[in-house]
């Protein structure tokens, strides 16, 4: 009788989980949305409080209390700016709960395993534990405790691959003999190293990628966690999850023009990091005061601004968002072009500029505003790089190449806010800099932003 | 493979791609609060782990439970709450403008 009820509320929760994320195709019904997909985990936890192998509540009510004191301060009161960082460690522990069921059912079960019960929880376990060491790891990169730059040595991607084969081979053991208790911990233990492995060689700018990519494995190791304990909802949460993160970095690989395997084992701007901007390329630099900033928006008709990582750094959103009001009340159209990749995951510039309360209808995806800016007065680019280099369109020797940009060099006037005249984090120089008509302010974007809307007020 | 194990194949296939659908809809202005949302919602492997640690198998399936119901309630209850954050942020402009 109750493992009929529970059953219903698991098939309850996982239509629940199913509408909520239909609701994200608008923000309109996004919310909404989200409550069901709440209430949904909600009859998805009751219905296992009921589970008849239960025997007592106080571990399962310590780890919830625990989790939500750790949880609910994380969530309520951190920065917009550092949500990939937060994305990053949710990840983590996704993984880490993934393994440790894993574990423990090896643990309990060990030799008696069937072959696919064995291989399930070798599966669980090797993309949780890989998943909770390589989101470590991209953790530590966007926090800057780790260097962003791809640490990259001899025979990495040999090296790295073998482990990996090491590792698949240990679980295809396992399946073929369960009993080998030392095998499956020295596995877990190759696990863990290949996560920090695979993450450490890849740079900041591809972050996105990687943060999809393991959202996916997040996914795809609860969903062997179903298989393992014959749980459909966690299967179906699992699949969710996993066809959202693989969905996700292929959006993102294509907006760069790479592959998945580009991104994992080509250790993007290793080799043009350490290229020195040329003095000839310097010199051409056309630097303009607030000032001349000021001006050439004042008599602006038409605005793009272009936020990057740049802007997220600085936290500029807000002073992004009280500038292009001040131009738009001069009686100018205002746009904002969002490139997929600007910043650091997927949506990262909407997500800041809706905290400074611009309108979602004001956010352009590159195909819908690329054909605009050719007829704009002023395109601003606030930290922007890579995303808006033009060589990705004409040099074929551009490590970019073929890149999708944001065609801002094709504006009147171009309007580059920039600390200083240093490569971007792929380390690839930008001609977008030394164009005519291209006029670089350098400076904190946030303080260069507050003084023109000050010399704008005059 | 048991009946059970080729059933529970076939649902895993059919949510992928029921999944998949669902997510090409979502605009790339959503797809920040879409990752925190399925963060949160893989948070599922709480079912899993509330089982190993209230079911006093072994010590260490409760230990390892217990870390598991920590990590997976951090997930559902941060990602809910982060996710509604980031929703309430998102604003259609006012008619007649601002």
């Amino acid at each position: 009788m109750i493992g009929s009820l529970v059953d219903l509320l698991y098939i309850a929760a996982s239509v629940l989980f199913i509408l909520g994320l239909k609701g994200l195709s608008s923000p309109e019904t996004a919310r909404r949305g989200m409550l069901l997909a709440e209430i949904g985990m909600l009859m998805a936890i009751v219905g296992t409080l009921l589970h008849h192998d239960i025997v007592s509540y106080e571990w399962i009510v310590a780890g919830f209390l625990l989790g939500s004191v750790i949880g609910v301060p994380i969530a309520v009161l951190i920065p917009m700016t550092k949500l990939p960082e937060r994305i990053a460690l949710s990840h983590a522990f996704g993984g880490l709960a993934a393994a440790m069921v894993g574990v423990s059912e090896y643990y309990r079960h060990g030799e008696e395993l069937g072959a696919i019960k064995m291989g399930a929880i070798g599966f669980e376990v090797m993309l949780g534990a890989l998943t909770f060491t390589g989101s470590m790891m991209a953790f530590g990169k966007l926090q800057g405790v780790i260097t962003g730059v791809p640490v990259t040595y001899r025979f990495q991607n040999v090296s790295n691959i073998s482990l990996f084969a090491v590792t698949i081979g240990s679980v295809a053991y396992l399946v073929y003999d369960p009993s080998r208790h030392a095998l499956f911990y020295a596995m877990l233990g190759l696990a863990f190293l290949v996560g920090l492995l695979f993450v450490l060689p890849i740079g900041g700018a591809d972050m996105p990628v990687v943060i999809s990519l393991l959202n996916s494995y997040a996914g795809l190791a609860a969903s062997a966690t179903g298989f393992v304990l014959s749980n459909n909802v966690l299967i179906i949460a699992g699949a969710l999850d996993g066809a959202s993160g693989f969905f996700l970095s292929i959006i993102m690989s294509k907006a760069m023009n790479r592959s998945f395997t580009n991104v994992l084992f080509g250790a993007f701007g290793a080799i043009a990091e350490t290229a020195p901007v040329s003095v000839a390329q310097t010199a051409g630099v056309n630097e303009g005061s607030l000032e001349d900033a000021g001006m050439l928006l004042e008599n602006a008709r038409s605005l793009i601004v272009v936020p990057g990582y740049g802007m997220a750094v600085a936290q500029a959103q807000h002073a992004v968002r009280e500038l292009a009001d001040l131009v738009a009340k001069h009686g100018a159209t205002v746009k904002y072009a969002i490139h997929p990749v600007a910043g650091r995951m997927p949506g990262h510039m909407n997500v800041l500029l809706a905290e400074a309360n611009v309108p979602y209808d004001q956010l352009y995806d590159l195909d819908a505003i690329n054909d605009d800016f050719s007829a704009t007065d002023v395109a601003l680019v606030v930290g922007a790089n890579d995303v808006v280099n033009p060589a990705a369109k004409t040099n074929p020797r551009s490590p970019i190449y073929g890149m999708p940009v944001l065609n801002v060099d094709l504006a009147r006037s171009v309007i580059v806010l920039k600390r200083s005249m240093n490569p971007g984090f792929a380390g690839i120089e930008n001609d977008l800099f030394v164009r005519p008509n291209t006029m670089m302010v350098f400076g904190d974007a946030k303080q260069t932003l507050t003084r023109i809307v000050a010399e704008l007020k005059k | 493979m048991t009946p059970e194990q080729f059933f529970g194949l076939y649902i895993f296939i059919l949510a992928a791609f029921v999944g998949y659908q669902v997510i090409t809809g979502v605009p790339k202005l959503l797809h920040t609060p879409l990752m925190s949302a399925t963060n949160a919602i893989s948070g599922i492997s709480l079912v899993g782990s509330i089982v190993a640690a209230g079911a006093h198998y072994n010590s260490v399936s409760t230990a390892l439970g217990f870390i598991a119901v920590t990590c997976a309630t951090i997930n559902v209850v941060g990602g809910f709450l982060i996710t509604d954050r980031t929703l309430k942020m998102f604003k259609k402009r006012k008619p007649g403008g601002k």
